[in-house]
């Protein structure tokens, strides 16, 4: 008989193909988390699809070009789509330059003083806040703010005029986040080399570093509209409809911005809360309409970034 | 500004013109970070100052009665604050695992084509709204996984909780998985060097290593848990009121719920005492919780920087 030396089992542990069920074990419980929610993501996607697939395939223009209505034979989404794309234009036009601006005078002008400190802990503390707090903000004062230009319309205020300054609001501080760290990952010797030429910290910024950052400033940006999208707690409070209505014949585009709204993550809401399985149906579908338009535009910001993303 | 004027008489002092308008620049982008400072001082106005009405009109007995019935004037805090800690516990048994077990394989085991197929899971499911995740627990996760076992309401706790959890396991993952990247190589090699395994380097020099980022994950996960509302608002039985229950099967009113059944009533509600007041009141509440939640991870997050 033969004696196991040390060298031997070392030589068996560096040759060692035996398998260890414990490592696999390890290895193996980790990958089941991620596996558990892909099947959460998987289930939910069909399930939504399975319910709404009678809506879709039976009246599917009529659905999403239709307007609110109590009889689910004829409800549709198209009120709320409209509704979603105005505000989500809003908050293009009212959170980014807000947002960029921002952005750009942390990264490029501040000098790291208590003002600028206290100014980037508030900002990551407000992207914090829960996004019904922002509605209470809309409530507050964006619905008096707009009556008080004279603009609130026959709803006092609560129109989708507020609702825009609201998700304003709520995506701001996350406009500046991702903005920021776009002009972080432009790399110093960009900056430095138009300092050299003798342009000045603006010329830089407009000619160097704001196309440098853009691709990634752009996916932020999208990738933000799309949280306010399909953003809906907030518009609860300044006063989307969860009900239905009408806006009547030749109402004007003012009309429109000043009077009553709804918007399709709402409609979701308020159809799912009916008991009836036809409304159910519809929430499925107009789900389905909301997560085409979301992960359209997401995958596009992806695939821009990945595009035009450079690596320094 | 005088005009700079160098030994051989040349103005180097620039062009007037360009000087000016960098001025202007500066001071826009400046304002407009100033901005960021007047929304949160404009959030703190517009809840202190209802709030503040409604802790003055309102008896302090209902503050500690049967219920939460806003429209007939009790307003009981143990309820709302115990219905919204038992769905973010619940949300948390969800996330924690699933995030943490997620951003470890990520970060340590996935080779970089694995990666690339399960990162976007998690990124799809953080892009999901969660007003859909709130009919999902309705329709799919209640009648299917709870109601079969514990034969509850179609309304309860639980499947909200879970719901909520769904929500927040992509933002625990990716918290997570930053400080697991930020754990510098050379701890990992060292451990192989003294002949650890994968499971020991990971359990016993990467985790703990990464356990600020790792706590900062969990406590920015439960704040999110407790201010999401739509999930609670459809899946856990908001109409308007409820009573304190601790069991997680029967139907619950939470704050963020209580906050949106006050608001989708509000026409109705207006002039009904002061139940309107008290949305704001939850608000403030709602508010200093996560504010406070969020001040603490930060500090972890701060931790993490400073030592590696």
């Amino acid at each position: 008989m033969r004696t196991i030396t040390t060298g031997d089992a070392v030589a068996a542990r560096i040759a060692g193909r035996k398998l260890h069920w414990r490592e696999l074990a390890f290895e193996g419980a980790l990958l089941l988390a991620l596996l558990v929610s892909l099947l959460f993501l998987v289930t939910l996607l069909a399930d939504i699809l399975i319910t709404a697939m009678p809506v879709l395939t039976e009246r599917a223009a009529d659905f999403v070009s239709g307007e609110l209505s109590p009889d689910p034979a004829r409800a549709g989404v198209g009120t709320s789509i409209l509704g979603s794309l105005i505000i989500t234009i809003a908050v293009a036009v009212l959170a980014f330059p807000a947002g960029i601006g921002t952005a750009i005078y942390l990264e490029e002008y501040a000098s790291d003083s208590w003002l600028t400190r206290f100014i980037r802990t508030n900002i990551r503390n407000l992207a914090g806040v829960p996004s019904i707090v922002f509605g209470i903000l809309g409530f507050a004062i964006f619905v008096r703010l707009v009556s008080a230009v004279g603009l609130g319309g026959s709803v006092n205020g609560r129109n989708i005029l507020a609702a825009g300054l609201t998700l304003a609001a709520l995506v701001l501080p996350i406009v500046i986040i991702t903005a920021s760290e776009a002009l972080l990952a432009v790399p110093d010797s960009i900056r430095e080399a138009g300092f050299g030429v003798g342009a000045t910290r603006w010329e830089v910024i407009r000619h160097h570093v704001l196309p440098s950052a853009s691709p990634g400033i752009l996916t932020g940006t999208v990738l933000t509209l799309s949280r306010a999208f399909g953003e809906t707690a907030p518009l609860l409070l300044v006063g989307a409809v969860t009900g239905f209505f009408t806006l009547g014949e030749g109402s004007t585009v003012m009309d429109r911005l000043t009077s009553a709204y709804t918007a399709l993550p709402v409609t979701v809401f308020s159809w799912s809360r009916q008991p009836s399985e036809e409304f159910r149906a519809l929430a499925a579908a107009a789900i389905v309409t909301l997560l085409v338009v979301l992960l359209t535009a997401n995958a596009a910001a992806i695939i821009l970034r990945n595009r035009y993303e450079r690596k320094w | 500004m005088a005009p700079m004027t160098s030994p051989t008489g040349i103005d180097l002092g620039g062009d007037p013109k360009r000087l000016r308008r960098e001025r202007v620049v500066r001071g826009a982008f400046w304002g407009a970070a100033l901005f960021s400072v007047l929304l949160s001082a404009l959030i703190i106005l517009s809840l202190a100052e209802e709030a503040w009405r409604f802790m003055s009109t309102v008896e302090w007995s209902a503050l500690w009665s049967i219920g939460w019935f806003p429209r007939r004037g009790l307003f009981d805090l143990r309820t709302i604050i115990v219905a919204t800690l038992l769905v973010a516990g619940i949300a948390m048994l969800v996330a924690a695992p699933l995030g943490l077990g997620a951003a470890v394989y990520l970060s340590e085991y996935a080779s970089p084509r694995m990666r690339r197929v399960l990162k976007p899971v998690l990124e799809i499911l953080a892009g999901i709204p969660s007003v859909v995740l709130g009919y999902f627990a309705l329709t799919w996760i209640s009648p299917n996984l709870i109601q079969p076992i514990f034969d509850s309401d179609i309304f309860n706790v639980l499947s909200a909780g879970i719901g909520v959890g769904i929500l927040t396991t992509p933002l625990v993952a990716s918290v997570a998985e930053d400080s697991l990247r930020a754990v510098p190589h050379a701890l990992r090699e060292a451990s192989y060097g003294l002949g650890a395994r994968k499971s020991a380097t990971v359990r016993k020099v990467v985790l703990p290593a990464a356990v600020s980022g790792i706590m900062a994950a969990m406590i920015l996960g439960v704040s999110r848990a407790i201010g999401e509302t739509m999930v609670v608002a459809m899946a856990a039985g908001a109409t308007g009121g409820g009573l304190l229950t601790l069991n997680p099967i029967e139907p619950g009113i939470t704050m963020t719920a209580a906050m949106a059944s006050l608001a989708i009533g509000t026409d109705q509600v207006a002039g009904a005492g002061n139940a309107f007041q008290s949305l704001f009141f939850v608000g403030l509440l709602l508010f200093a919780m996560t504010l406070l939640l969020n001040i603490v991870s930060d500090r972890f997050v701060q931790r993490v920087r400073e030592k590696y």
